[in-house]
Formats: C-alpha cells, structure tokens, sequence
C-alpha cells in the first residue's frame, strides 16, 4: 500500500475517452430519441430523405452507444481502473502509452466513419455486426491495441494478485475478439468481381441461412454478455467499493459468480433463435441455460448489494451510491426478465415484438448507462482535479432519467405483450380477428410514451454532461485526491 | 486454485478463455454441415434480385420485417408455409430479422404484386392506412448497383459452389452477359409498372434500384 503514495497515475488517456464516451452518448442517445419518434409519428422518417428512414438510423443508435458510448466507457474506465488496481502507471512506460494512445484515436476514427458509412447504407445487416469490412479491419486493429495495453500493463503491475475487475475487463477483451472475428468473416467481394465495375465496400458473408443465424446470434447474445454485462461488472466492482468505503461483501461469492457467468454465458444464445431453424436441441439447451444464468448474475448483483451492508444512509448522502445502487437493481431485474423470455412458451408470444426492445433498455438504460455515467463522475475529481460542479443537478437528473426509464420499459412490455396477443389471436369462426394493421395501430400510444421516456433520459444524459464539462472547467480545485466518497458542490 | 490463478494472469487468461469459449464449438459443429444441405428445387437468387436484396440491405428493411415463419397456426394462416432450414441455403447473409413492426416478407411473393409494391413502396400510407413504414421515394431514382450484385454472386459461386451456371439453375456467366441478362429481367418487371420515369429508365438500359427490389420481392416464396 504505502507505494501507493508514490505512483503518479497518468490519465491524459482516461480524459480522452471520457469525452469520447460523453460525445458519442449524446449522439446516440439523440438517435435513439429521433428513431423512437419515429415509430410514433411515421411522417418523421421522410425529413432527410434516404438519410433519414428509420431503418438507415436505427444501425446508428445500435453502434452508436453499443460501440460509441459503451465501449469509450469501458476502455477509458478501463486505464484507470486497470493502473490503479495495478499499481503502475502509464507514464512508466511510453511504449505503452503509445499503445494506448493510438487505441483511442483508432476508436474515435472507427465510430466516427461508422457514422458515414452507416448512413450511406453500407452494412453487412447484421445486428451489432453492421461495419463493413475495411471497418471490421480498423476494429480489430484497436481492439489488439486494447489487448496490448492490458496485458503490458498487467505485465508492469507491482500488486500481485489481479483484482476482480481486472478479471472482468479481461473477459471482455477476450470474448469480444472471438466472438467479433468469427462473426465478421466475411470476403470482399470485389476480389471476384472480373470486369465489373464493383463497390469495394461490398462483403459476403462466409456462412450461409441458418448457419449464418446460429453463428450471428452466438455473437449478439455474446455481445450483450461481454459488452452490457461484463465490464460493467468490472466497473461496479471497483467503483461502489471505492466510492462507498466498504469492503465487498464476499470474495467467495466474486469467484462463483465470476466463473459461472463465464461458464454459462456462451450457452444462452441459442434463445435467439427458439422456433426458428436451428436444431432443437439448441433451442432447449439455449432456454434451460438462460435459466441457469439467473444464478452468476444476481450473484454479483447481490454481492454488490451487501457491500452497502451497515451503510444504506449513504444513499440519501451520495448521489453516485444512488445511481449504482439503482444500476445494480436494474440489472438484477433484466437478468430475471431475459430467461423469462427465454422460456419456449413465452417467447413464443414475446418474440419478435416490442417487449424485446423493452427488456434491451432496462438494461442499457438503467444498468449500463447509469453505471457509466456513475464511474465517469466518480473519476472526474480524480482525472480533473476538481470538485464535482452540482450535487443537486446530480439529483435531478436521478430523477429524471429514473422517470424515463421506467416509462420506457412499461411501455414497451404492454406495447410487446399487446402486439404478441394480438397476432396470435382467432374468432369464434377460426379465422385470424385482427389484420396486421390493427397490430400496428393500437401501439401509438405506448410508441408515444416511449419516445416521451427516452426524452427524459436524454434530457438527463444532457445535464451529465454539462455537469461534467463544468467539472472540467469551473470545479473548485482540490488540493489533494479524494480517498472515497467524491466531493461535490451542493 | 482461484487464488493460485489470480497471481498468474497468463494462465488465468488461458482457463477463461477455454471456459468461455468451448460453448462456442460444441454448439456451432456438430450441425454445421447438415444445415446448410438445400432443399429439392431451390434456386440462387438471379444478379437483379441479388441488386435488390442489396437494397434491402442497404435500407435495412430487417429493422421492421422478419423472414422467418415460425411453426405456429397463427403465423402459417396469416403468412403461409413455415420456413424450413433448407430453404436459406444461398442466403449470405441470412434476413431473418428480429423484430416485426411490420409483418413477415419470407413469402410475400405469393400475395403482393409489382403493381401493390410500387405504390406502396413509394407511399405506404396511401395504400395501407396508418401505416408507419416510411416511404421510399428515392428507390425510385437511385439505380441498382448491378456490378456489386455480379461481383457477390460470382463470390458466392467461385468460392461456395453455389450451383450458377449449371443446369436448371440461373445463368451468371461473364459480367457483360450478367448485365445484359439482368437488363432484359428489368424490362419484365417494369411492364408491370406503371410510373413513366421508371419506365424511361429501364429502357434506356437502366435499373432503379425499385426494379431490383420488387425483382426481390417477388421471389420471395
Ligand atoms: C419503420 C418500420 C418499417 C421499415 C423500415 C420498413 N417497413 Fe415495410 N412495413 C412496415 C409496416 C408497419 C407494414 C404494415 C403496414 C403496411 O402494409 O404498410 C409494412 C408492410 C410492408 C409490406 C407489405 C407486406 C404485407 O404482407 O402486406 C412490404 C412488402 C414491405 N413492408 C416491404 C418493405 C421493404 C422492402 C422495406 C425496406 C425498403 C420496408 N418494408 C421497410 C414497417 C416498415
Ligand atoms: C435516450 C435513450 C434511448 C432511446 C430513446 C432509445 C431508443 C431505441 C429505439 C427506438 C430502438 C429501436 C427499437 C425498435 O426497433 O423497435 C432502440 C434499439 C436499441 N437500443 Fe436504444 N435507446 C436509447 C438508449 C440506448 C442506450 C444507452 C443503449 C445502450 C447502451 C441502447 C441500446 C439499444 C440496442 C442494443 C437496441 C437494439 C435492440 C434490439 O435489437 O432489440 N439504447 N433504442
């Protein structure tokens, strides 16, 4: 502990991808509010012509904060996370620095010719794998980049044993870069194009139908797994200990619910693809793990829960114990929600609607998002030397985006569970009651009170960052880092 | 174990990975070859509806459709015959979607025709009344990326053995007979059309990227 004292912790690299995360948060989450809409008052989609469809846009939102918002608060909560549980610091080592550096800009150029290349239409169509190859390539590149540092850094570490988080970022950067080559292979199809003039853009896929679905949604289950889930652990491991100044409730239950997350994981992907082609022993073997998976996940949300025990009054006092304890709870909920899709009868009606949606946002709203925002304000007195700007801003903006979430996933369940009932509905005379387009109208509402939520939850991201970039600038400055609880002006 | 792992990053990056991964092998092996066996009759996409298949790629229609039928009464009554594995066996990459904000297109072929998708592609409102697809105007005067399309279909048969050329089954042959033939596919379609534009462009020799589309759709079955 006492070298502690002595290192210098070097985050030019964390501020980066802090504003990076914060940027590409507000563009996607801006998509995400317009495509909302969208589905509610149809004319919208015609304002930009081509550009402006909601199926050219909806790929945007999808990487945007997927690959944008998600991923910059991974990798920068990652750098500093990973020196300080380490015990090194970047600037011991320029070569990995550079590393480090270059992974950012690689990042950053990648989302931002996603952006482009999405909105002319060049996708690969499949979910979370849209980028077409060249852009496959420039993924992958600072992705190794990612790995590079990690593993260097952990090379360099002065604290023995690696801590909990670090298994989870690690996790991620492994999974992530076998799930996403295996997906993405694919041959440019200008190579056997002869004579013809051919887009070089173009790629096709090396699978086929249903192998082409298997192999797909293996990655997208996995994709959530080790994108939404994972680090994300990782983050809340190190940051509601820190912030709180408890020890974490149990190692024990860490190494249980660490190994039997990683081990169950991979076998749920299958509940993708219930009554499709797939062979049924994999849609059974998809369904009864997504059961089994209940147990890894609220393992570490319940130990994270007991690591208040003794201290729930900090929940009045902080509002960043607030946003991760609530984080954490939301968690818990879409872990309990997704197997109760995933069971064959009630995917059988759950499938393909508006629930889906629904269930995608309790967890990237109320878990993913709130626990990044949370470990950005954590680190920003850290990073910026400053005070954070206003705790009552903090507040309001709990509640506003608590009131967003909570619309947007009622909504959406009745919206699902509606339309679900509705297809599936006969007669007296058995003939089907309701023509498709009566399953369509009778969503406005809840299409409305969707878009209405991701407002709310926008209009709460905005005061983030505003909140954050006064930080940056108009802070009060500390003379020295705060041990826990992070300072802020009321 | 786990402490002995926890000091060890190495070894402990190598257990984790084989833990997370070895899923992944069980279940994506053992099926593989079986399906991706075609059924009896199925025929790969011609390079015109290959361009339209890019279109529906390009302008994601999967963000609202799916193209799977699920085996349940309820779907086969509103969208005919079940899907069955073997019928995807060209598709690179599948469609299948995941969400249906509008119905299921995997046999749409069957009940919609040139003349209903032109003018419901270019105003689905008007045709389908709270309808909240968007309009695709601009299909109507941006052209099919035919050269794209030989060079996919090409790929496919060079290094997939998707069965072109052979007999029975759609002609690829070289890019100048794939355009000539796609061309002559095009004027098939656009007899059925009506808007004048469309129809001045495909006899000058091009394709509106709506042709390609409908060419698409229509084999849908
Ligand atoms: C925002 C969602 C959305 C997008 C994107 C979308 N559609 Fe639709 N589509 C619908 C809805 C809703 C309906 C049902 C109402 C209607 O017929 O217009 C529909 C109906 C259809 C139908 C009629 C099917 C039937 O059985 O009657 C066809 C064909 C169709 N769409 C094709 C397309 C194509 C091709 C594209 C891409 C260029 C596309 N759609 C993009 C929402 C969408
Ligand atoms: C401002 C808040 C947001 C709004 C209004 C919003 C809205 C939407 C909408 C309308 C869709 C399309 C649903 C459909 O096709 O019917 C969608 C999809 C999606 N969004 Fe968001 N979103 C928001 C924030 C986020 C965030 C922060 C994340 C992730 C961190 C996220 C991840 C996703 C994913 C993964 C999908 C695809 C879901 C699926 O395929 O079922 N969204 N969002």
């Amino acid at each position: 502990m006492q070298s502690n004292a002595q290192i210098e912790y070097d985050y030019s690299v964390v501020r980066l991808f802090t504003f990076a995360t914060i940027l590409f948060g507000i563009i996607g989450m801006s998509v995400g509010v317009i495509i909302a809409l969208q589905l509610a008052f149809p004319e919208l989609s015609n304002l930009l012509g081509e550009y402006g469809t909601f199926g050219r846009l909806r790929p945007l939102h999808t990487n945007g904060v997927a690959f944008g918002f998600t991923v910059g608060g991974i990798i920068g909560t990652w750098y500093y996370v990973g020196q300080r549980t380490l015990k090194m610091s970047l600037s011991e080592s320029p070569f990995l620095m550079k590393v480090a550096k270059w992974n950012f800009w690689l990042y950053f150029i990648t989302i931002l010719l996603a952006v482009v290349t999405l909105g002319m239409g060049y996708s690969t169509s499949k979910e979370y794998a849209q980028l077409e190859w060249p852009l496959d390539v420039l993924v992958v590149i600072w992705w190794v980049l990612w790995g590079v540092a990690m593993f260097g850094m952990i090379g360099m570490r002065r604290e023995r044993a690696i801590y909990v988080s670090t298994w989870y970022y690690m996790s991620s950067w492994l999974a992530v870069a076998m799930l996403y080559i295996f997906n993405n292979m694919e041959v440019p199809t200008f190579l056997f194009s002869g004579d013809a003039p051919s887009s070089i853009m173009h790629s096709v896929s090396m699978y086929a139908g249903t192998n082409d679905a298997l192999v797909q949604w293996w990655y997208g289950h996995n994709a959530v797994a080790f994108v939404f889930t994972t680090p994300i652990i990782g983050m809340i491991y190190y940051f509601l200990p820190k912030e709180s100044g408890q020890n974490v409730f149990s190692y024990k239950l860490s190494v249980l619910a660490f190994w039997g997350l990683m081990f169950v994981y991979l076998w749920a992907g299958g509940h993708h693809l219930l009554y499709s082609t797939v062979p049924d022993w994999m849609q059974t073997m998809g369904s009864a793990m997504s059961i089994v998976l209940i147990l890894p996940s609220w393992g570490s949300a319940i130990n994270m829960l007991l690591t208040m025990k003794g201290e729930w009054q900090q929940l009045q006092t902080s509002p960043l114990i607030k946003f991760m304890i609530l984080a954490s709870t939301f968690y818990m909920l879409s872990t309990i929600e997704g197997p109760i899709q995933a069971i064959k009868s009630v995917n059988a009606i759950a499938h393909f609607t508006d629930w889906i949606p629904g269930h995608v946002h309790d967890g990237t709203l109320g878990w993913v998002g709130f626990m990044i925002m949370a470990s950005l304000y954590h680190m920003a007195p850290r990073i910026y030397k400053r005070e954070l700007y206003s705790k009552s801003l903090m507040d309001t903006q709990f509640w506003i985006q608590t009131t967003g979430i909570v619309l947007y996933f009622t909504s959406m369940w009745i919206a699902g569970i509606t339309q679900g009932m509705m297809w599936r509905a006969y007669d007296e005379y058995g003939s089907l009651l309701y023509s498709f387009i009566d399953t369509v109208e009778v969503l406005h509402p809840y299409y409305t009170l969707r878009a209405v939520g991701g407002t709310f939850y926008l209009i709460g991201f905005l005061m983030f960052a505003y909140n954050m970039f006064k930080t940056a600038t108009a802070g009060r400055v500390l003379d020295k880092e705060p041990a826990n609880a992070s300072p802020m002006a009321s | 174990m786990f402490h002995w792992l926890e000091q060890r990053p190495f070894f402990f990056a190598v257990v984790l990975f084989l833990t997370v991964a070895f899923a992944g092998f069980i279940e994506a092996i053992p099926d593989f070859a079986k399906a991706s066996q075609p059924i009896a009759g199925l025929k790969p996409h011609t390079v015109l509806q290959l361009a339209g298949r890019q279109v529906y790629i390009k302008d994601n229609c999967l963000s609202c459709h799916s193209q799977l039928i699920r085996p349940f009464k309820s779907e086969t009554d509103r969208y005919g015959m079940y899907s069955l594995s073997g019928e995807y066996a060209y598709d690179r990459p599948f469609l299948w979607g995941s969400k249906r904000t509008g119905p299921d297109l995997h046999r749409v072929g069957n009940y919609r025709t040139t003349e209903w998708h032109e003018n419901h592609m270019m105003n689905p409102q008007s045709v389908v009344p709270g309808s909240l697809m968007p309009s695709y105007k601009h299909q109507f005067t941006n052209m099919a990326d035919l050269a794209t399309a030989y060079a996919n279909a090409n790929t496919q048969k060079q290094l997939f053995h998707v069965p072109y050329d052979q007999k029975g089954m759609p002609k690829l042959g070289s890019w100048k007979e794939a355009e000539a033939a796609a061309k002559a596919e095009a004027k098939l379609v656009a007899a059925d059309m009506k808007n004048q534009a469309v129809k001045d462009a495909v006899a000058k020799g091009q394709v509106p990227e709506i042709v390609a589309l409908i060419a698409y759709l229509n084999s849908l079955k």
